[in-house]
């Protein structure tokens, strides 16, 4: 084994762990202004300017209450089922690659943290062990509500996890391969020099699909009956408290990236920028100082109205923006860190209708969440195989 | 290197079987079946069928062991009760058991010797290769085996129909 290796990977989690953590927070963040927007209200504007530290209130809070553990419970299942949800919703992030490779002092450094040959049955893999985190804890709950959000919610993910696998099969015939950066790779290109190869173009029902599977899988309106407020309490994390709740909230959001991140690689081109000509490499500089503008003249405005003093971390951290958004006139930081842009950005466009679709629409009832699982996406994503098969057979 | 994972992950597949066998609750031996399920996927990834390994996790431990747990879950299925049994089979039962296994080692020795085993490299790994095979030297199974599960389909719904 060797040492550099080992470090470099070591190196690699950590990072990893360290950005994942802080894009789960603040997904959170993102979700509740975006939620108070949408239903024309400011969302958390106290703890923090424009509520940046509500995560932290949040996470604080977590830790410090009452960690109580009711009677009725199966004590060795109800302390392992938050764990393994966690621990599974940890691991699919080791497949998905951010960026192309760079070299330093002669060593490939890959930006991820491995390549599997398998790379996309491994995420199938722990996604369908996924199951048990919640299954689990509603059952070891004791409690019926807790039991029948469990089981409505295990029944839910193993009826879409099918769909989820049909639907990427089209991708998988058009790849030929299953490692990710392999599928991503295979998008490289343009057609007519102005139209990317991405496998949206070809597998938009496919996508569709997938979609629509990735919303039930991760338990997010409007499928999300098993945590459906007013009618189960909250399902299966009924009885759970403090840091465990707070180990399954991760869970979700971490999953949540996890299939905004494959929907990227798999049918948008994971980093690759849209547009073949020259300018588009200024695109992000661009695009980073003009998030720094917009903070500052915000934060200058609501510092008129309020005239609140810690109104000026906002404008520092646009600073820092702006740095950034400087340093890509820098050509070795471009290459390196121009894909990872690329790969943030679209990113961050699914984690936003994520979001705006929770809002706007309201949830199934659990018959007609099944009749669609199994009646309507199981079917279409087997004519999307059929069809991508004899087109790409003949 | 080798070694020393085939050690501890077979070590793991029989601690938890021996720990199902041995459990009260239902739930508990479902759970050790599960972690059975997890250490062969590793061994088949020592072996080098890395495709196989995965259908083995999303298959075996992702789809059946959840309707295990399923069904354990919706019949409330408690802890068994211990009953009293018989003096014999309590002092007698594991140093014959131990026998038996001695006997069936001694046995598998001596019909499969160790430079014989199966190693790294010795299966099909690429995920290509397997469709491949699948499709042109084992089609004949590949189709029955689906009939098969047709037909075990069409059993379970009409099994499970009601009365009109």
């Amino acid at each position: 084994m060797d040492l550099a290796v080992l470090v470099i990977s070591l190196a690699k989690i950590a990072v990893v762990l360290t950005v994942l953590f802080t894009c789960v927070a603040y997904v959170v963040w993102v979700e509740r202004k975006v939620a108070g927007r949408i239903q024309s209200r400011w969302g958390p504007h106290r703890t923090g300017p424009f509520g940046l530290l509500q995560p932290l209130a949040d996470f604080l809070k977590a830790l410090f209450k009452e960690d109580f553990t009711p009677a009725q419970v199966q004590r060795p299942i109800y302390f392992l089922a938050p764990f393994l949800a966690m621990t599974l919703a940890l691991m699919s992030i080791a497949v998905i690659p951010f960026g192309e490779n760079i070299t330093i002092a002669g060593r490939t450094i890959f930006f991820e943290i491995t390549d599997l040959n398998i790379g996309l049955l491994y995420i199938f893999a722990v996604t369908s062990l996924g199951v048990y985190g919640i299954a689990l804890a509603g059952w070891s709950s004791g409690s019926k509500y807790s039991l029948m959000g469990g089981l409505r919610s295990s029944a839910q993910m193993i009826s879409y996890e099918l769909g989820l696998g049909f639907a990427v099969v089209g991708v998988l015939i058009l790849s030929g391969t299953l490692s990710l950066r392999g599928i991503v790779s295979a998008q490289s290109g343009f057609w007519f020099g102005v139209i990317p190869k991405w496998n949206i173009w070809p597998q938009f029902v496919g996508f569709l699909v997938y979609l629509t599977a990735a919303f039930a899988e991760t338990n997010r309106t409007p499928f999300d009956l098993p945590e459906a407020e007013g009618e189960l309490v909250g399902g299966f994390h009924t009885e759970y408290s403090s840091l465990k709740f707070a180990m399954f909230f991760t869970a979700e959001y971490t999953n949540m990236i996890t299939v905004a991140c494959l929907a990227t690689l798999l049918f948008f081109g994971g980093w690759m920028a849209p547009l073949p000509w020259a300018w588009v490499q200024h695109v992000p500089a661009l695009v980073l100082l003009g998030i720094a503008a917009l903070m500052t003249r915000t934060a200058l405005r609501t510092y008129r109205l309020e005239r609140k003093k810690w109104y000026f971390a906002v404008p520092a951290l646009a600073g820092i923006v702006g740095l950034i958004g400087l340093a890509f006139l820098h050509p070795v930081f471009a290459a390196v860190a121009a894909p990872m842009f690329w790969f943030a950005s679209k990113v961050f466009v699914f984690l936003f209708l994520y979001i705006w679709v929770r809002w706007s629409v309201p949830r199934f009832r659990y018959d007609q969440l099944m009749h669609l699982g199994w009646k309507v996406l199981l079917p279409v994503a087997a004519a999307n195989i059929l069809i991508t098969g004899l087109v790409v057979a003949l | 290197m080798d070694k020393v994972l085939f050690l501890i992950f077979a070590g793991i597949a029989l601690g938890a079987a021996v720990n199902l066998l041995r459990s009260r609750h239902p739930i508990h031996s479902a759970l050790s079946l599960i972690g059975v399920m997890g250490a062969l996927a590793v061994l088949y990834l020592l072996l080098g069928a890395e495709f196989i390994a995965a259908v083995q996790v999303i298959v075996y431990a992702g789809a059946i062991m959840v309707l295990f747990v399923f069904t354990i879950m919706l019949l409330n299925v408690g802890a068994e009760v211990p009953t009293s049994g018989s003096m014999l089979a309590r002092y007698l039962g594991i140093p014959l058991l131990a026998l038996f296994l001695l006997q069936l080692v001694r046995l598998l020795l001596g019909q499969y010797p160790p430079d014989q085993a199966s190693s790294f490299g010795t299966f099909v790994g690429p995920t290509e290769k397997i469709g491949r095979l699948l499709f042109t030297q084992y089609l004949l199974p590949f189709e029955v085996t689906s009939v098969l599960i047709l037909v075990a389909v069409m059993g379970a719904v009409v099994l499970a129909r009601r009365k009109p």
